[in-house]
């Protein structure tokens, strides 16, 4: 569940400068004080950083991680390190018990859920409430003119789906949903896509144009206020783990997972933006930040840079089992779409 | 493409202060921005709304590179007698959209 980095929960600090990552070696050649902070700030979970209070207790040139066999023996012999040590030691107990509760608070309780709107400011959540206000409205308006649009010697979605308040009522909430002929998840986008090249024989929309977010964001749009059921299915299991190890998996130059902001700090701040809980419950949805409409896909890409890993493609199945599991994640919660967020 | 979305109550009280809300689907390119090959962008912003209540002009602004896509536009005004409130907004490229909504006033 935690990953690599958690197996440096069960040894005290300073073996993360001698076993840690390459990059903490290469800035901090000259060890001491500063470099043990640095390599715990980059190696434990943020939450550990509370472990950084008892390390200026320990002098500058702390004891060696696993101490020596000998020095173990003189223990409470006499030796003049034996204060420095039960510090030491006293260090490394807190530590572990501060990873084990980590483990303990790692997925987010059922009770304790919020959308993404609860963090908003007031006026965010006023624009999003207001259909004349909302700018993601204006998206699934040309949704619908599309929907209603047939392309050169095929028929309209309507013409085979009808009434997409009837027809496409509660789709999105089931999405990304398993496709048998595939044999894995295929997220909303890629259904509509699907549908194109199969049934309407035109080519597919390209990722993240206005055409492909607007058909997305009017039929995401007829589900409003629906439960989320995304993942729940048998099949969808492997998927949901899937998508749940990428999300607990540390990456990118910052080496951080996922669930080191949104399990563990949700509701703090990350510079000056609050930390949500990554429940995609309004996708697609308006970002103030892009001035449009964006699929979830573009939002898991810019997390990705944000931890300066290298992005998944759009369509890739890992981006996909990432959606999964965020959806199931959010399984009960009303669907948004669509939303509007800062 | 959806132009605009124009919320005007459609019945008002004599002498009632109304909100005539605006949302228009517009990317306000700043003009400062460039392209992949460092070809400048050119300016496209709408740069001047105006609101006319039976011909009588009731609201005018002037808008700025600094305005987000998709400008939000708000006012209110005294609903005075029933008749047309006619908004009207002009880009740098394209005509001017004008777009009319009925209000009765009872």
């Amino acid at each position: 569940m935690m990953g690599a980095g958690h197996d440096a929960c069960s040894i005290p600090p300073p073996a993360s400068r001698a076993s840690g990552g390459e990059g903490g070696e290469r800035s901090e050649p000259g060890g001491g004080l500063a470099g043990n902070q640095r390599s715990v700030i980059s190696d434990q979970r943020p939450t550990d950083i509370l472990i950084t209070v008892s390390w200026p207790l320990i002098p500058v040139h702390p004891p060696p991680l696993t101490p020596p066999r000998h020095s173990l023996r003189k223990w409470g012999e006499g030796n003049p390190h034996t204060v420095r040590h039960s510090a030491f030691f006293a260090a490394a107990a807190f530590f572990i018990i501060v990873c084990c509760l980590n483990a303990l608070a790692a997925e987010i309780p059922q009770n304790d859920r919020r959308s993404g709107t609860a963090f908003m400011t007031r006026e965010t959540q006023a624009m999003q409430e207001d259909d004349r206000a909302n700018p993601g409205m204006l998206a699934v308006l040309d949704g619908e003119a599309l929907w209603n649009d047939a392309p050169p010697g095929a028929k309209s979605c309507a013409g085979c789906h009808g009434d997409a308040s009837t027809s496409m009522k509660g789709v999105a909430a089931r999405y990304p949903a398993f496709d048998e002929a595939r044999g894995r998840p295929i997220d909303l986008e890629q259904r509509i896509n699907l549908c194109r090249t199969e049934h309407q024989h035109a080519p597919p929309l390209g990722w993240e144009t206005r055409e492909l977010n607007a058909l997305t964001a009017y039929v995401a749009n007829q589900s409003r206020g629906m439960p989320i059921t995304a993942g729940t299915d048998e099949r969808s299991r492997p998927f949901v783990e899937a998508g749940r190890a990428l999300f607990n998996r540390r990456q990118g130059q910052l080496d951080l997972s996922c669930a080191q902001c949104h399990d563990d700090n949700w509701g703090k701040r990350l510079a000056g933006s609050t930390i949500p809980q990554a429940h995609p419950t309004g996708y697609p949805e308006y970002r103030l930040e892009w001035q449009s409409i964006g699929s979830l896909q573009r939002r898991l890409r810019s997390c990705t840079f944000g931890v300066r890993a290298e992005p998944l493609a759009y369509g890739a199945p890992e981006q996909v089992d990432l959606e999964l599991y965020l959806m199931w994640r959010a399984r009960g919660m009303p669907l948004e779409t669509p939303a509007v967020r800062p | 493409m959806t132009q605009a979305l124009v919320n005007v109550p459609a019945k008002a009280k004599r002498g009632e202060v109304i909100e005539i809300k605006t949302l228009i689907s517009h990317p306000m390119e700043t003009g400062y921005r460039h392209d992949t090959n460092g070809k400048p962008i050119p300016r496209d912003i709408i740069h001047t709304f105006v609101a006319r209540y039976n011909g009588e002009e009731v609201f005018r602004g002037d808008l700025h590179p600094a305005i987000a896509a998709n400008p939000f536009i708000t006012f209110f005004t005294v609903a005075t007698e029933s008749g047309v409130i006619e908004l009207t907004w002009t880009q740098d490229h394209g005509d001017p959209v004008t777009q009319k909504a009925n209000i009765t006033v009872e």
